[in-house]
């Protein structure tokens, strides 16, 4: 058996280090960003390169309506976060209903305009370096979309059986926070492909 | 010129060095960075002696203090008490941060003037514009301006240094990544598909010079070799006559001609002034110009010759030339019809 | 000032429980000390399995034309060796001291997302049985499978499905995604367990350099390997989905591919190396008995180093037919990088300068790393002048260079570490004789091998080459470079038998055995599961030291 003594003197200074969560929320957005700013570089790279095939300004349409209903969930995610610190339970979980909603007719909208472009305009994955880089990139969205709307529908599930309280709060904020990176996302790609890119 | 201390140490010890690492008699190393015979390698040898000699005098400095701190401060057994714990000192910090910076500007303009020099260089009006096409485990050269084809032996003019007659390549390749390495000619420059390079070389001395792949390219990247021929005027133009003219065939078709025109030879090898127009594999039209066969891989022996042709994994592993499944006598016959491929 | 004096005790061992159950604690784990130690041993069977597929390597180049194995296994052992050291041995044995001891020496209890760390640990160790399942499962269509053999940066388009049918480099594209998820997760825990955690009293100007060190590191994971994925996830697109993001055919670009490549993979051997430079940073002035020189500076000179090593990576890439300009700029940031790591050495120089150095195992290998360590930034200057890596890029030159770093600094570093943390991490003292034995076998194997490995490639030897001509003046210098592999494997032997002897064997080490100045050692050894029993607060940079020398604490000094 061995032991050791160690003086410890008692804290006597105030310790206010950053909360876990939203520090390892930063990373992973960063760690994110860093990818999508790749599948970015390649988008752009490719921009005029594309031997045949459709070209982008021939085949895209700016999805506005699509995109104010992402950009808007952004606005009633906040919100809802809001309510949660001050109690609001049953706001918040009309807000947070409505931000999944929106996040849902977003998806909507990109499987739309996919089936267009693939059905109609004959733009595949395949088809040329314009439908490489935009499937992935625009999927890329897509699927980080797609696990954030996850999250939320778990945390909507919690809540209506009730296990969602005002000091859940901080742990809602840290999720809203990849909610609100989602939406930054998406406005760098729209402007990458539907606006610099056309 | 001055004889700087590396250059005198290297010149001294280098050739003693590698004289000993060798069996008698041979040469030094063939592709021996230090031994330029361009002006590319050359001017990288001026700067890497440069570099060299700064890096020994800070790698002299530093490990003195190094040797010197180890054995004066080795503990002595005597000492009971901690030493004097010293937390740092502004005046150390700026000095070992300012001089370095001092020497990274110097080596930094010193390699950014070569870098001029070689990537910007003019392209003179007599220069001899080749290019080269890199293809898995092969190298294939054209001369557009004068018509020839060839594969493997790069024949080249020697550059007289009053007059220059240098040669520039454009690099271009069929599949893969390579990357085209004669050390004493220059440094290397990279062969990408859709993304054509150039680099240059004007030989100052006529001589084989050897080098290989140096990009990793697939199975047979080892035996990708280079050897480049660089002549006199007068060789040069001579060889460019021979290689011009289409194929010698005699009027009677030989059997060896009727395998080699029947079998799928022809899918992949051209022969000028036959039905043989493959471009997948080396041109044949003057195999028996070149020394090898393979790309280097072997002498270009009749007995190689048979060899390859019965199958070619014998001698390169992996390389892209499938064994045609031919008897012995029609590897005589094909064999003996490519001989006559002068 | 009201002050408690704790006494405690490693807790008695009752009856051992069953093997199944300690197994099980192994594997359900989610304590950052055990974590640890499973990434340190994970990381050393791959370091042998790398170290075997070397050895099968120059046994082949021992000669020239040799026939030890044929060209395609030899190119599979090179595409395996790069891929097993730097992700599945450097890499876990980097995280695994991370995870050890960074909680310990900031005061915390555990890493910040305990379970988190679990998850990594497994991706990452998945990712290695996947890579290595690729030798028996990899056949594919053409039955041109088994292990990978397009190099271990594999580039495009020789990873394109036309010129690598079959699955093997599928192998590898999915091994590395797997366990860069696994490494991103450890440098986000890594990253926010150093921000959030620490005790009280600890501001991050009083933290020890080992922890200002790997939250670099993990900055750097999160920026640097984060393009690896995305590259890969083009890769896989490309490879089943028929895109053509490297598709030079359609139009793509392989070059493209190396810059998403090297953009990864220049911050990533500064990953591996800021760990090294945080072992030297914690074992030299413990064994020269003095503080480190310069805290803030080599702070600030750690910054520096990993902000430009975003920026150099195209230093890979000389000979790829860049612009003159774009050329010049990366000689610029990489010959920059080596004033803050001269810097470094400086530093580390000035600590043992007026010190009283003592010659144990750890310290050993770290003088070597000082020695070594200058020559690889050394060569690496010689490297970054662009016209002379136009010669020297591709050969054994830059092979010497980059193992010099690799084994020369960072493997010499770690053993170092091994033997520092050892008693820690077993309560126990590792034999000194046979430390210092393996310290000299590895020492020479080490130069025989790669000092002379500079020669060939000053005489024209390209890399990845499964054998080359006689003639060429490369053949002597072939054969010392083997040579030099069964000194090193003798050394590593060494080392197995005295970990393994000494963690049932050795002396009972005691909680603090080398007389050492930070928060590990005011613990026991090995430390409980929870750490600390109560959260110590510190008030300077060596909070034993203080504790120690309570009439000259370093808090009166800085």
């Amino acid at each position: 058996m061995s032991a050791s003594s160690v003086t410890i003197p008692e804290a006597e200074i105030r310790w206010n280090p950053p909360a876990r969560g939203p520090v390892g929320m930063y990373c992973l957005i960063a760690a994110e960003s860093a990818i999508f700013t790749i599948f970015v570089v390649a988008y752009i790279f490719y921009i005029g390169k594309s031997l045949t095939g459709p070209q982008p300004k021939d085949v895209l349409e700016v999805p506005v309506f699509y995109t104010v209903c992402l950009l808007s969930s952004s606005l009633t995610i906040h919100f809802a976060v809001k309510f949660l610190r001050s109690g609001k339970v049953g706001f918040f979980l009309f807000w947070w209903f409505l931000t999944i909603a929106l996040g849902g007719t977003f998806l909507v909208g990109t499987a739309l305009e996919w089936r267009h472009l693939i059905y109609v305009d004959g733009l595949t994955i395949q088809t040329n370096l314009f439908g490489t880089t935009y499937y992935s990139l625009v999927g890329l969205h897509a699927f980080h979309v797609t696990v954030g709307l996850l999250a939320l529908t778990a945390v909507l599930l919690f809540a209506l059986l009730g296990d969602v309280k005002q000091q859940h709060a901080e742990r809602v904020e840290v999720l809203s926070l990849y909610w609100h990176f989602v939406d930054a996302v998406w406005v760098v790609v729209f402007t990458v492909v539907y606006i610099i890119g056309r | 010129m001055r004889l700087s201390p590396i250059r005198a140490i290297l010149t001294l010890c280098g050739p003693a060095v590698i004289a000993f690492a060798q069996p008698a008699g041979s040469p030094f190393s063939p592709t021996n960075i230090f031994a330029p015979a361009s002006t590319p390698a050359k001017s990288i040898v001026d700067l890497s002696l440069f570099v060299l000699e700064v890096t020994a005098a800070i790698f002299v400095v530093v490990f003195a203090l190094l040797a010197y701190v180890v054995v004066k401060f080795r503990r002595k057994a005597t000492h009971g008490r901690e030493p004097a714990q010293v937390y740092g000192s502004t005046q150390l910090e700026l000095a070992w941060t300012v001089i370095p910076v001092l020497i990274v500007v110097i080596l930094f303009l010193a390699a950014a003037r070569v870098i001029g020099v070689v990537q910007n260089a003019e392209h003179p009006g007599n220069a001899i514009d080749v290019t080269v096409i890199g293809h898995q485990f092969w190298w294939e050269y054209r001369y557009p301006s004068l018509n020839v084809v060839t594969a493997n032996e790069l024949h080249i003019p020697v550059s007289d240094p009053a007059h220059p007659t240098p040669t520039f390549l454009t690099l271009l390749s069929a599949d893969t990544d390579h990357s085209f390495w004669v050390p004493r000619l220059a440094g290397k420059t990279d062969l990408i598909p859709n993304h054509p390079n150039s680099m240059w070389i004007d030989p100052h001395e006529t001589g084989l010079y050897l080098g290989q792949c140096a990009q990793y390219c697939g199975t047979q990247h080892a035996k990708m070799l280079l050897r480049v021929y660089v002549q006199t005027r007068e060789e040069f133009n001579r060889w460019i006559q021979e290689q011009s003219r289409p194929a010698q065939v005699s009027s009677i078709v030989s059997e060896g001609q009727r395998i080699f025109e029947r079998t799928a030879c022809i899918n992949c090898h051209a022969v000028a002034g036959t039905v043989a127009n493959g471009r997948y594999g080396p041109d044949l039209t003057h195999l028996m110009s070149r020394d090898t066969i393979a790309s280097g891989a072997v002498p270009n022996t009749p007995e190689n010759l048979r060899r390859w042709i019965q199958d070619p994994s014998t001698l390169k592993p992996g390389c892209k030339m499938p064994a045609m499944g031919l008897s012995d006598p029609q590897v005589n016959a094909v064999a003996a019809y490519l001989e006559t491929l002068r | 000032m009201s002050t408690e004096s704790i006494t405690w005790a490693t807790p008695q061992a009752a009856t051992p429980p069953p093997l199944v159950e300690q197994l099980h604690h192994w594997v359900a784990t989610v304590d950052h000390k055990r974590l640890g130690i499973l990434y340190i041993l994970y990381a050393l069977v791959f370091l042998v399995a790398g170290g075997v597929e070397a050895t099968i390597m120059r046994i082949q180049l021992i000669r020239p034309h040799n026939h030890f194995v044929s060209p395609e296994v030899f190119n599979r052992m090179f595409t395996m060796h790069g891929t097993t050291m730097i992700f599945f041995a450097a890499m876990p044995l980097v995280f695994g001291f991370a995870n050890y001891l960074v909680p310990l020496m900031i005061g915390a209890r555990d890493m910040a997302f305990p379970r988190l760390n679990a998850f990594s640990f497994w991706m990452t160790a998945f990712g290695g049985l996947l890579l290595y399942f690729s030798f028996v499962g990899g056949d594919g269509l053409y039955g041109a499978g088994s292990a990978p053999d397009v190099g271990w940066f594999a580039y495009a388009p020789l990873t394109s499905q036309t010129f690598s049918p079959g699955h093997s480099t599928d192998f590898w594209i999915l091994a590395l995604l797997v366990s860069g998820i696994g490494s991103v997760g450890t440098a986000i825990n890594i990253i926010a367990t150093i921000l959030s955690l620490r005790c009280p009293g600890m501001t991050l100007g009083k933290m020890p350099l080992l922890a200002w060190l790997n939250l670099t590191m993990a900055g750097l994971v999160i920026l640097a390997v984060s393009p690896l994925t995305a590259a890969q996830v083009m890769l896989l697109v490309d490879r089943f989905l028929g895109g053509h993001f490297f598709d030079t055919q359609a139009g793509g670009s392989a070059v493209i591919w190396m810059h998403f490549f090297w953009v990864f993979g220049h911050p990533e051997v500064y990953v591996l190396v800021i760990p090294a430079f945080a072992f030297a940073s914690e074992i030299i002035p413990v064994f020269s008995r003095k503080a480190i020189f310069g805290y803030p500076i080599m702070v600030a000179a750690t910054l520096c180093i990993g902000f430009i090593s975003m920026s150099v990576w195209a230093h890979h890439m000389f000979t790829v037919g860049m612009s003159a300009a774009e050329n010049t700029f990366f000689v610029f940031s990489t010959m920059a990088i080596a004033v803050p790591t001269g810097i470094k050495i400086f530093n580390w120089l000035a600590t043992m300068w007026g010190g009283q150095i003592h010659f144990q195992t750890p310290m050993l290998f770290c003088i070597a790393f000082l020695f070594q360590f200058l020559i690889a930034g050394l060569t690496g200057v010689m490297l970054s002048a662009a016209p002379f890596d136009w010669q020297l890029g591709s050969s054994y030159f830059v092979v010497a260079h980059f193992h010099y770093v690799i084994v020369g600094a960072i493997l010499f570093t770690s053993f170092g570490a091994f033997y520092y943390w050892f008693p820690k991490m077993s309560g126990r003292m590792y034999n000194e004789k046979f430390g210092k034995l393996h310290f000299w076998l590895f020492l020479i194997g080490f130069h025989l091998t790669f000092d002379f490995m500079h020669i060939p490639g000053l005489l024209g030897m390209p890399r990845r080459i499964y054998t080359y001509e006689p003639g060429r003046g490369w053949d002597i210098w072939n054969l010392i470079v083997t040579i030099g592999v069964f000194f090193q494997a003798a050394g590593v032997l060494v080392f197995a038998c005295n970990l393994f002897w000494s963690y049932f064997r050795g002396q009972v080490a005691g909680s603090d055995p080398w007389d050492a100045w930070t928060l590990e050692w005011s613990t026991t050894s090995p430390p409980p599961a929870y750490n600390f029993a109560a959260l110590p607060e510190v008030k300077s940079r060596r909070p034993l030291w203080d504790l120690k020398h309570p009439e000259d604490p370093d808090w009166h000094y800085e």
